[in-house]
């Protein structure tokens, strides 16, 4: 049994030099997690296991440690019209303690990652970029504020993330907080306390489920996790890896950078074309992205549900049927936790992207026939 | 890790149980707990051949997939199909219910050649 040369796996070993560890490295050591390399980080994989740790997202809740994400703060009168010209979406149309979702492009209109922002007060703004591309995030914004009345402190080594996502998170962290979840919408932000320390309480996830992300001082991380874990036992929550975290952000159909983004694909490719906002004005990469739109993407990112026996995985070729070249390339696929099934998300041709065409995706000797469908594979039902 | 004496194992983690003219194949304990939880098997059909060390088939787990080899080289006599709806009985019984192949080995004598439990637990440090 040998690893084929495709997907994650390669990227993880691939990983030179000493990983980086979050302040739950020996948290996560003690539950017995399998650890990773992920983004020059020393990461958990997985615990018990993760399809056990995928369901229990989908039906109970899951603890994730996302230390390694970066955190970039903007702040200054002008924050807003600095970020909203270093990004392709507005952040001045933000109100405070909202959160949208964003990217920061090339001047050629390439990704170079995707991003949350919130706006936390008037002047204030929290960007949480990729671990990988958390640096490199700093320094881009660092020169694109320049000449903006803003400044910019990157606190990601000091600041430690953790999320709590699932539908029960809801009622285990309103027990350990004085912020108000009732009131606190989908992709909003509040400041205050989370399990006993001082923490900022964001509505955001990358699961497809309610769930909340805690932003608090590395220091206080272990307290955090800590009583999380212990009020949310009785409701079944258990602690989940970036296992289960991968296989939940593909079922609900949301872009991993590195396999669907990357600097040679822009916002419309990964059909994220209501991101960009033209209409604000001035931006790096508006140019290209103009002629881009104007243009129509080349190729476009699709779902597709495999419909013989086998797996699509990250580098698979995908083909019209019959024909010996490939006409695009598989991204991310994984058996379906939730759904049984095997699913993908590609790039293809415009003209192979409508929902029901059927293609094929080219698994090790064999071709297997594979549907377009629309994303996301799961969708949450409404709260009861 | 579960390592049994009485098997042969390959550098790449199959394992060969020989039994007469007979072994039957399959992916070590310590293999599967690598994989997490395997989700999908892809096995030649009866009455298709092994070469030693050629890939003879796929195993593929939530995150990754991977080719399987074969320690021996003979015909395949049969397969275990319950591996088709249930590959999670390599995780769960890798030895046993787990089993991939029996072969009609060609030679077996060329099972000398791979390496008894004491060599495989020393590989995965499990000595």
């Amino acid at each position: 049994m040998r690893a084929e040369g495709h997907g994650p796996a390669d990227e993880v070993a691939a990983e030179v030099g000493p990983l980086l560890r979050t302040a739950l490295h020996g948290r996560h050591v003690a539950l017995g997690a399998k650890l990773v390399g992920f983004g020059g980080w020393e990461m958990p994989l997985q615990y018990a296991g993760i399809i056990e740790e995928h369901h229990a997202v989908r039906q109970r809740a899951g603890l994730f440690d996302l230390s390694h994400m970066g955190e970039v703060w903007v702040s200054g009168p002008g924050a807003d019209a600095g970020l909203a010209y270093a990004l392709v979406t507005d952040p001045a149309r933000l109100a405070v303690g909202r959160a949208h979702y964003s990217m920061l492009c090339t001047p050629d209109g390439g990704i170079i990652d995707d991003l949350i922002v919130y706006r936390v007060a008037e002047e204030r703004f929290l960007v949480v970029p990729n671990a990988s591309n958390a640096p490199l995030v700093a320094d881009e914004l660092r020169v694109r504020l320049d000449g903006f009345d803003a400044a910019l402190d990157d606190a990601s080594s000091r600041t430690s993330l953790v999320a709590i996502q699932g539908p029960e998170a809801r009622a285990i962290l309103g027990a350990l907080t004085d912020v108000d979840l009732a009131s606190l919408r989908y992709y909003a932000i509040a400041e205050g306390h989370a399990a006993s320390v001082p923490a900022f309480v964001a509505r955001t996830g990358y699961t497809g489920e309610d769930g909340f992300e805690l932003f608090v001082e590395r220091d206080e991380a272990g307290t955090a996790w800590d009583a999380l874990l212990a009020a949310g036992a009785a409701r079944g929550l258990v602690p989940a890896g970036l296992g289960a975290r991968d296989t939940l952000r593909l079922e609900a159909g949301m872009a991993l950078y590195g396999n669907e983004l990357d600097r040679d694909t822009t916002p419309m490719e990964a059909a994220l074309d209501r991101l960009v906002k033209f209409e604000k004005g001035g931006f790096v990469g508006r140019e290209a992205l103009e002629r881009a739109a104007e243009a129509g993407p080349r190729k476009r990112l699709v779902g597709l549900a495999m419909r013989g026996r086998g797996i699509a995985r990250h580098g698979y070729p995908v083909h019209r049927p019959a024909e010996p070249a490939a006409c695009g390339v598989v991204t991310s696929g994984t058996l379906s936790p939730t759904l049984g099934e095997a699913i993908a998300m590609a790039y293809v041709p415009m003209t192979e992207s409508e929902p029901g065409t059927m293609l094929e995706v080219g698994i090790r000797a064999t071709r297997v026939a594979a549907e377009v469908v629309a994303l996301p594979f799961y969708k949450r039902g409404a709260p009861a | 890790m579960d390592v049994p004496d009485d098997l042969r194992y390959t550098p790449d983690h199959e394992w060969v149980r020989l039994d007469g003219e007979e072994g039957v194949v399959g992916i070590t304990a310590y293999a599967a707990d690598e994989l997490g939880d395997i989700v999908f098997v892809e096995l030649p059909a009866a009455g298709s051949r092994l070469e030693t060390g050629a890939a003879f088939g796929a195993i593929e787990s939530v995150k990754t997939a991977s080719d399987l080899f074969a320690p021996l080289a003979g015909e395949v006599v049969a397969v275990n199909d319950a591996l088709t709806s249930q590959p999670e009985l390599i995780n769960s019984d890798p030895y046993g219910d787990g089993w991939m192949l029996r072969v009609k080995v060609d030679d077996a004598a060329d099972a000398e050649r791979l390496e008894d439990a004491a060599a495989y637990r020393t590989r995965i440090g499990a000595a």
